[in-house]
């Protein structure tokens, strides 16, 4: 540790103050404070500060991501290799996860390389130090992503979704939109083709004769009958984006989530709750004399399993700088995201999935829940003075 | 008859190296000093020159835009520098101390009976007006103010602090004569706050509303207890005064005399003598706890809000602590991994210390990150117990938005309240300070 210590002091020299590469310094300070927590001490104000920082935060965050990661380049493998006739006996774990993982790493890689490379850009361009954010935003935008998606395609969402969906507002903190689902938003709008329809979801469905590679979403909309059972569902063998499967994955990222507090279990629950009340509504359409169709007819608790709506509310939703920021206010953004989700999944033919939408929509009106759950706070405040001292005019 | 107040939302820290209730004389110091910086905002104005003879009680300064504060000296002896800074501003006022000190004759004097008038001129000329601090903004009190209330905490909650309850026990009578005499400068109430500890001494002063404050940290602070008895309001103005401070302004009516006694207690892993020393104002931190190496974080007040001291510095007018940590000018390899490091304190559970409530910590004054920006949200509200929203009004400070600072309620706040938020923020921000200097923007704009 000492030896390597020796080493980063030696090759910082140059970016140090004064130095000739001083202008460059967060790029070396990234790569520094990866190795090392520095040996900053407190300056002014409390002496102690918490172990915890935003790097810890966001590995978190990532950790929570693996078990969804992790089945989802093993699906991502068993949806083509079990409709091989060569694998009708069944695919071996280690065949489906390497067919899953060389079409998955080289995504990553793509959207780590270009989404840090415009960060590390902005950092030096504008002298603050990198932001751990894209760490989370980075491995999210392949993971929402069809599996046989272009790699330029990821590429050029990523940079749409760092330059437009996050820098253009200021950077880390300020940004409206959820910066991977503006990724992914992109993608969809922009090679609709290659983000919608029925091949898509499957690893190289063209070279499968008579593919069953539809969503089950895609399948309730076209009016067909689902071939898949709930169990099947919940534990995620089934075509979609390629971490949005497993429901059980993506519940035990969410205990990862809920467990450090890095979550917010708020926004979890009344999310969950919001899809629920939506889902029972449509159900009950049927015994007030309404018809129903089989979106509306699909039972709620498999509304919830379903398409990538546990995956976003979990990992989507809770992005602190896009969600609301009050307690009250993410009760009121959870449950609204969970409601509008089914209501657009279950309205809109053309968007199979609403979570994306639904998302994005209450991204954008996060801060004005905000804005009413802190008036009232300020209502309160302006009641008391009045109260105190009639003679103050209040503004 | 005490009415209960019960925090439930914030962090008691707990550390290593707690002082022993054991009260000592503190050896004389040869140098005292008075540090105009201690009181935010105030201007010295010198009234005596370097050499001159000064009895203990002798003004030396006054606030040069509210001359009615007077500052005076806390030891009998000769002014024997005026240390500056930059732009030639007083840093310190050092006196050296005869063995023995001499005081200036103020005469006694009844507060329950005298005038008001003269209660409060006899405050101002002893020099206790610097006791009495204002909030808004947490400056001392302008005395042509009237404020609506006087609040006293005598809770102790902030990791380490001198327990309020051992300081004030030998001191009961004095401080039942400072309650006369601040009872004397508002037409409202005096609220007195109390402890389990506090109380057993405390429980029969009369003159007070008596309240009984239960929970964690920063439960102790003024700011928090006048959220919960009687908030601040626009134009309002409250007084607060320390628990030591009111037995020194009692004294000074009891024996016609200002006492300037302090006590300290030496706490903190690397202090080697932690006990409660019985000293004056001013005195030389190395008299309390000799020279401390390179690796030791010196600190005049609590963790949380104290203030860095070198060696041979003077401790703080109103520190009732000096704190001694071990300084964290140490890399830590892959510090960031999730559920490492545990024995690093964390309120947020991405560390597995919180599975152990009662582990005593002993913290280093390492930042453990960098600054970022603010992302991380809901961590602020889980310490800071008030009606308040910390990131939104933070926000507002960073901005210079004033009319949302006062929407958000920065009158009712102080550094001080913002300490743990401070501490427990992942974007390791300075909010203290961030505070501090929205509440100074509030004074030149709003006043």
């Amino acid at each position: 540790m000492e030896w390597i210590r020796q080493r980063l002091d030696k090759i910082r020299e140059p970016f140090n103050k004064g130095q000739k590469l001083e202008k460059y310094a967060p790029a070396i300070n990234a790569l520094d404070t990866f190795l090392f927590t520095p040996n900053h001490t407190t300056q002014k104000g409390a002496h102690i500060r918490d172990a915890v920082d935003l790097k810890r935060t966001m590995i978190t965050v990532v950790l929570a991501l693996v078990p969804a990661l992790i089945f989802g380049m093993w699906n991502g493998g068993y949806q083509y290799l079990h409709q091989l006739p060569e694998y009708a006996n069944g695919v071996p774990f280690l065949d489906a996860f390497i067919h899953g993982a060389l079409k998955i790493v080289p995504m990553i890689a793509v959207s780590y390389a270009v989404g840090l490379g415009i960060e590390f850009a902005f950092a030096i361009f504008r002298g603050h130090e990198v932001n751990e954010g894209y760490l989370v935003t980075g491995l999210l935008i392949p993971m929402i992503m069809p599996i046989d998606i272009p790699l330029w395609m990821v590429a050029l969402s990523v940079v749409f979704a760092v330059l437009i969906g996050k820098e253009a507002f200021g950077g880390t903190g300020m940004n409206i939109l959820n910066p991977a689902l503006t990724a992914r938003a992109f993608a969809f709008f922009a090679y609709p083709t290659y983000m919608s329809g029925n091949t898509v979801w499957v690893s190289n469905a063209a070279e499968v004769d008579a593919v069953s590679g539809e969503t089950i979403l895609g399948t309730l909309a076209s009016g067909n009958e689902v071939g898949y059972s709930a169990m099947n569902m919940f534990s995620g063998m089934i075509p979609g984006s390629i971490a949005e499967t497993s429901a059980i994955c993506i519940l035990a990222g969410a205990l990862i989530l809920v467990l450090t507090k890095v979550g917010s279990w708020r926004i979890i629950l009344s999310a969950f709750i919001g899809a629920a009340v939506m889902g029972m509504i449509f159900n009950a359409l049927p015994s007030m004399g309404l018809e129903g169709n089989d979106l509306t007819n699909f039972p709620w608790y498999l509304h919830l399993i379903v398409g990538g709506l546990a995956f976003g509310i979990v990992f989507m939703a809770t992005d602190p700088v896009s969600a609301a920021q009050t307690m009250k206010g993410k009760w009121i953004y959870g449950f609204l995201v969970g409601f509008l989700s089914v209501m657009i999944r279950v309205f809109n033919p053309a968007y199979p999935e609403g979570v994306m939408l639904g998302i994005l929509l209450m991204n954008v009106f996060a801060p004005t829940i905000d804005h009413y759950v802190v008036q009232s706070n300020i209502n309160r405040r302006k009641k008391r003075l009045k109260n105190a001292n009639p003679q103050v005019e209040t503004a | 008859m005490s009415k209960d107040i019960r925090i439930k939302r914030g962090l008691s820290l707990r550390l290593e190296g707690e002082a022993e209730k054991e009260l000592v004389k503190a050896p004389r110091s040869k140098t005292y000093a008075i540090k105009p910086p201690d009181f935010h905002t105030v201007v010295p104005k010198m009234v005596v020159k370097e050499g001159a003879k000064l009895l203990a009680g002798d003004e030396i300064f006054y606030s040069k835009y509210t001359d009615e504060i007077r500052f005076t000296t806390p030891v009998s002896g000769v002014l024997k520098e005026i240390k500056r800074g930059d732009k030639r501003r007083i840093l310190e006022v050092i006196i050296e101390a005869d063995s023995q000190d001499a005081y200036r004759e103020f005469g006694k004097m009844d507060a329950s009976k005298a005038d008001a008038k003269d209660v409060k001129e006899r405050i101002l000329e002893s020099g206790c007006g610097a006791f009495i601090y204002q909030r808004p903004y947490d400056i001392v009190a302008d005395p042509k103010d009237t404020p609506k209330a006087i609040f006293i905490s005598a809770v102790t909650t902030a990791p380490l602090a001198a327990d309020k309850g051992f300081i004030i026990k030998d001191k009961v009578e004095a401080f039942q004569e400072g309650i006369n005499a601040l009872k004397k400068l508002t037409p409202g109430k005096v609220h007195l706050s109390v402890d389990d500890s506090s109380a057993q001494y405390l429980k029969n002063i009369k003159g007070v509303e008596l309240h009984h404050v239960n929970g964690a940290h920063p439960a102790g602070n003024v700011g928090v207890q006048i959220h919960k008895i009687d908030p601040i309001n626009r134009g309002e103005k409250v007084w607060t005064v320390g628990v030591e401070d009111v037995a020194i302004i009692g004294n000074v009516f009891l024996t016609g005399e200002y006492h300037a006694d302090r006590t300290i207690a030496v706490a903190g892993s690397e202090a080697k003598d932690r006990k409660y020393y019985q000293g004056t104002i001013g005195l030389n931190v190395a008299d309390l706890i000799g020279l401390a190496s390179d690796d030791v974080r010196i600190i005049s007040g609590d963790v949380l809000t104290g203030t860095k001291l070198s060696n041979n510095q003077y401790v703080g007018f109103f520190e009732n602590e000096v704190t001694l940590i071990p300084e964290g000018n140490n890399y830590r390899m892959f510090g960031w991994l999730p559920f490492t490091y545990n024995n690093i304190h964390s309120n947020s559970h991405t560390s597995l210390s919180w599975l152990f409530p009662n582990r005593k910590y002993k913290p280093t004054t390492n930042l453990n990150g960098e600054e970022r920006a603010l992302v991380v949200t809901g961590e602020m509200e889980e310490v800071l117990p008030m009606d308040i929203y910390p990131m939104q009004l933070i926000k507002a400070c960073m901005a210079g938005d004033i009319e949302k600072m006062e929407n958000l309620g920065i009158y009712e706040v102080a550094p001080e309240d913002f300490a743990l938020v401070e501490y427990v923020n992942t974007s390791k921000i300075e909010i203290q300070e961030v505070i501090r200097l929205g509440l100074d923007l509030m004074i030149t704009e709003v006043g």
